[in-house]
């Protein structure tokens, strides 16, 4: 009998690859509107497997700010700009062929390393809490300039979000 | 069979090479971005399995800084998206072969 961490890990796992590939190529519609609920949903299954790493946290900042603040950035162009047409382009064959090829491999690549790598790490012996506490320190302290650089960074994004989508003024 | 390191980082490897066969074959410029989001999640996912495993906050600091850099590029990227729907009215790769605007 499978303790509980384990049967939830497996149901998130499979969540999350199952609404990757609903985000990727859905098989009943090629609505950008479509994509953008299954990546919600792939990020909200995420957030659990951040839970079942004991990151506490991140799982909540994961779902703030991505299936909060991006996924509702996303809708919000997607809404803006007109997509019907989406739906009659066909996705081309070479395109196909080239991308399954390429994904393929590195998957291969990756599993492979994974494979030869053997299973260094066994399971987390004195746990690791993420809670907020220890990780604000860590963030405060050893990470307080990269901390402010990331700020200045978002004042950056922010002023050039506005100057690009103001209206031309010549 | 006990949840280890390696699970998590299957799931994360398979995520990654979706969120690349999604940037690959399709052609709409919003959900290539979206299959990029998908790859930066990857990484996460990555991250904090490593950052549990290691019994080391630093992943998780890091994760915490890819979320942030994430969303000021989506909001940028977003924008690049608009102005370009506005000029061309289409935000289809194929139609966007030129650079000249």
């Amino acid at each position: 009998m499978p303790a509980l961490p384990d049967i939830l890990f497996y149901v998130f796992a499979y969540l999350t690859l199952l609404c990757g590939v609903l985000v990727v190529a859905n098989p009943f519609s090629r609505n950008p509107v479509t994509s953008a609920m299954f990546l919600v949903l792939t990020i909200l299954s995420m957030a659990g497997l951040f839970v079942l790493l004991h990151a506490f946290f991140l799982a909540a900042v994961q779902i703030l700010v991505y299936a909060g603040a991006v996924m509702v950035l996303f809708l919000f162009v997607i809404m803006l700009l007109d997509l019907k047409e989406e739906e009659r382009r066909r996705i081309k064959m070479f395109g196909l062929v080239g991308g399954l090829v390429s994904a393929g491999a590195i998957a291969l690549i990756l599993l492979k390393t994974l494979r030869a790598a053997g299973s260094g790490a066994d399971a987390p012996g004195p746990s690791l809490e993420g809670n907020p506490v220890p990780l604000g320190k860590l963030l405060f302290t050893q990470y307080l300039l990269p901390f402010e650089v990331v700020s200045v960074l978002l004042l950056v994004a922010m002023v050039g979000v506005i100057l690009l989508s103001k209206k031309d003024s010549k | 069979m006990h949840v280890g390191l390696e699970h998590y980082l299957v799931v994360s490897a398979l995520l990654f090479c979706l969120g690349l066969l999604g940037v690959i074959t399709r052609r709409n410029l919003l959900v290539m971005y979206m299959s990029l989001e998908l790859m930066l999640n990857a990484a996460n996912l990555a991250l904090v399995a490593f950052s549990r495993f290691n019994h080391n906050l630093n992943g998780q600091v890091l994760v915490f800084f890819i979320i942030t850099v994430a969303a000021a590029e989506v909001s940028v990227g977003l924008a690049l998206i608009v102005a370009l729907y506005r000029r061309r009215q289409s935000a289809h790769v194929e139609d966007l072969t030129t650079m000249k605007l």
